[in-house]
């Protein structure tokens, strides 16, 4: 006797919990023959709301964590999307995908957050300078988090564009509120149980499903919300609406599936620079010439 | 208004010691610098710049209409293609290093015109924004031609043309800021100086002129706020560069959102300067005059709110007024005077506007003694005690000599105020406790943290704001990334 196939069910993650989206709408997605693969949440402005809460929450210790304990955490994720694989390429599949690219997309997304673990306490010595200032002063610039980011996601891809986006941005100590793709939007829900299982805190990463057509001008609008992320043509549509608190406008295209759509670039994107000025005391007498 | 302490000016009175206008020379009346050449407006159109100590013209300015300004980006664009993105880097360096010396030769002159034309103290104008914008030349030069050093592993090129659009705080200062960086990075210039102060940037067109600049690289346009906002609006500028106020910032960044222009603003601010108990105090003192009164206070980044640690609330407050007290307010050109002419009489409307907003809401007010030029646009230094967090005066940018005062007990609250505003461009720390020093700057959201000192520039330094006090930074290796494409 066949086994009956236990089904997933697809909900939203906020502040560390997967709730059904409070609006209680739904959407179907279907695979290329047209059958439903899975119902999904048509997240609403509420959501949204909650979501910019729960990242605005998370900020304050996610971003005054060590960049160590940060890489350490990021690290985890990627052994925990390894761990779950199958699941992903499986997704991946009945989304439309071959199996060969599929496995491609998932091996490569895993590198990939490996790759930004790495970065977590070397972008800042990267980047950040000491600038020789005239005067008698010794003058630093460093890089700090813009706060909490609004992204929406490519909306191409299931897995990698989302995987491209997000870790760089917390790696550098952001927290985020991620719009995922309309119509491939299984792997944003699986990630969130990836992220969820590997030691990122609730808030850090917030991932809400549904028509981007609404909910992405929510987010662009939010006055708690300090950064905008997404491709050239979606913010088009959505600068005017960032205006009104200066949001940083921060366009990221890329055909993530290449190798080389990965970078420190993409970590600094998101921050701001910080520079501090002390004087040096200057008394006269002794010189270190020797 | 009342005056409660004693005069002490009486005390110390200096002889006049005024700069001499005798070797400065200014045209009567003045184009618009496009294409290597001084143009007629084509409107016919002059207006007035004059001197906001004594309320006299110093020269007519050519107002830019939008065909002006059109005809500038086609000469800025025809120079981009033609000329400027073909040089290699170590010319356009020679090009910017010449603009330097030159100005260098000139420093004199310039300071005088801009404290004539902006009302700063020749003080202020000599050993701080004319050295400053020569430097800043001189510093982005050497980076024409060192682009991939800045920028290592990624493709770099320059943007285009870029428009820009400065304040009446700084000219020159402003003019150098954005100028320098944009044609380090390989791209042409048209440049739109505040109203009020036009001159300085017309006297660096007659510089890059000498310099021998292709005609186009750099494009200078005069006149008011509808000559930026054709600047802004025209289809073929890549790059829009805007410091002043953070409501014009938000109409531009509107006005370019379906665009696919590039935008750095540097906005207003209303910085904390917060004092500990441990702080040297004669210093602080020092620290929070030069903060606030700096430039009229005409400074994005001045110090405006002020935040004492209650157990040393009373001395710092007393020490402040006496040391107020002895400021001179006067002829700008005069070099013991420490606070000069208010830039126009708009304003210092707006200033008088402020200080009765304050009075309203209850805030104490403190000025000292001091006799006021009967001409011209003057305002004494000024301090709003007894104000609450939610005042307007505490939480708007005022862009004038008035600080407020608040105190504090705990570092946690004076985080909170100090954060407790939508801008974030600077903010002060004294303290003699060094792990103090790191958690504030840690803590402060501010893209500039001045500890033990304030109000400190240089062109090696990236200046900029969090929030609404803007993006991008200015000066520095990171000023750069605002004028390149990267791939």
């Amino acid at each position: 006797m066949n086994r009956l196939e236990v089904l997933k069910t697809y909900k939203i993650y906020i502040g560390g919990q997967f709730p059904r989206t409070e609006s209680g709408r739904y959407y179907t997605i279907k695979d290329k023959k047209g059958n439903p693969i899975a119902n999904i949440c048509l997240s609403s402005r509420k959501d949204v709301r909650n979501a910019v809460v729960a990242a605005r929450k998370a900020f304050g210790s996610w971003s005054e964590r060590s960049a160590f304990n940060r890489g350490q955490i990021i690290y985890r994720i990627a052994e925990m999307l390894e761990g779950r694989k199958e699941q992903f390429i499986e997704e991946l599949v009945k989304q439309g995908a071959s199996q060969k690219s599929a496995i491609q997309e998932v091996n490569l997304a895993i590198d990939r957050i490996v790759y930004y673990a790495g970065w977590a306490d070397k972008y800042q010595q990267v980047a950040s300078s000491i600038n020789p200032v005239s005067s008698s002063h010794f003058n630093f610039s460093v890089l700090e988090p813009m706060g909490v980011l609004g992204l929406v996601a490519p909306q191409n891809s299931s897995l990698i564009g989302l995987v491209s986006c997000i870790i760089p941005a917390i790696t550098g100590g952001n927290t985020i509120v991620v719009i995922a793709s309309q119509n491939h939007p299984l792997c944003s829900v699986t990630f969130a149980e990836v992220l969820n299982s590997s030691d990122v805190p609730g808030g850090v990463v917030n991932i809400l499903t549904g028509n981007p057509h609404e909910t992405a001008p929510i987010l662009a609008s939010h006055m708690d919300v300090n950064a905008l992320v997404a491709d050239d043509q979606d913010l088009l549509h959505l600068k005017s609406e960032a205006v009104e608190n200066l949001k940083r406008i921060v366009p990221l295209n890329s055909n993530w599936m290449q190798k080389e759509s990965q970078g420190l670039w993409f970590v600094t994107e998101t921050q701001e620079i910080k520079t501090t000025w002390h004087p040096i005391e200057n008394i006269g007498g002794a010189s270190s010439s020797y | 208004m009342k005056k409660s302490h004693q005069d002490s000016s009486s005390l110390w009175n200096y002889s006049p010691a005024p700069e001499s206008k005798s070797h400065i020379s200014l045209k009567e009346k003045y184009g618009l610098y496009i294409n290597g050449k001084w143009e007629k407006p084509i409107s016919g159109k002059y207006f007035d710049s004059i001197n906001p100590a004594t309320e006299e013209i110093l020269a007519q300015i050519a107002q830019a209409n939008d065909k002006d300004v059109d005809k500038a980006v086609r000469a800025a664009r025809f120079a981009y293609d033609s000329v400027w993105s073909k040089l290699s880097g170590s010319e356009r360096a020679k090009y910017i290093y010449r603009i330097a010396r030159l100005m260098q030769e000139r420093a004199r002159e310039l300071a005088v015109i801009e404290t004539l034309d902006g009302g700063k103290p020749i003080r202020e104008s000599r050993d701080i924004d004319v050295p400053l914008a020569c430097n800043h030349f001189f510093y982005y030069a050497g980076w024409a031609d060192k682009l991939e050093y800045a920028f290592p592993t990624r493709k770099v090129e320059s943007l285009g043309v870029a428009g820009q659009i400065i304040p009446w705080n700084f000219p020159l200062l402003m003019a150098a800021w954005k100028i320098a960086p944009a044609l380090a990075a390989g791209n042409t210039v048209v440049l739109k100086p505040a109203e009020t102060t036009s001159l300085t940037a017309l006297k660096l067109a007659e510089i890059i002129h000498d310099a021998g600049l292709p005609p186009g690289v750099v494009n200078i346009v005069t006149g008011f706020g509808d000559t930026g906002a054709a600047i802004v609006n025209h289809p073929d500028v890549n790059k829009i560069a805007f410091t002043g106020s953070t409501a014009v910032g938000k109409l531009i960044q509107k006005a370019i959102a379906t665009t696919s222009k590039k935008a750095t603003l540097e906005l207003g601010g209303k910085s904390a300067n917060i004092i500990f108990e441990d702080a040297p105090i004669d210093q602080a003192v020092e620290g929070i005059v030069n903060g606030i009164f700096f430039n009229q206070g005409h400074v994005c980044c001045a110090g405006s709110r002020l935040f004492v640690q209650e157990s040393i609330a009373e001395k710092v407050i007393k020490k402040l007024k006496q040391r107020i007290e002895t400021l001179y307010v006067g002829d700008p050109l005069d070099k013991n005077t420490d606070i000069g002419a208010i830039n126009s009489k708009e304003q210092l409307q707006t200033i008088e506007k402020y200080i009765q907003i304050g009075l309203n809401e209850g805030a104490e007010i403190y000025q000292p003694q001091c006799t006021l030029p009967k001409k011209g646009f003057f305002y004494p230094p000024t301090l709003f005690s007894n104000v609450a967090q939610s005042n307007r005066i505490v939480q708007e940018e005022i862009f004038g000599p008035v600080l407020t005062i608040q105190t504090f007990r705990t570092i946690d609250e004076v985080i909170q105020k100090a954060n407790n505003t939508p801008y974030g461009l600077a903010a002060g720390v004294w303290t003699d406790k060094g792990s103090r020093i790191f958690n504030l700057t840690t803590k402060l959201k501010a893209g500039v943290v001045w500890a033990n000192t304030y109000n400190k520039f240089d062109p090696t330094s990236p200046f900029g704001g969090f929030k609404e006090s803007g993006f991008g930074r200015e000066g520095g290796l990171h000023g750069l990334s605002a004028y390149v494409k990267l791939s």
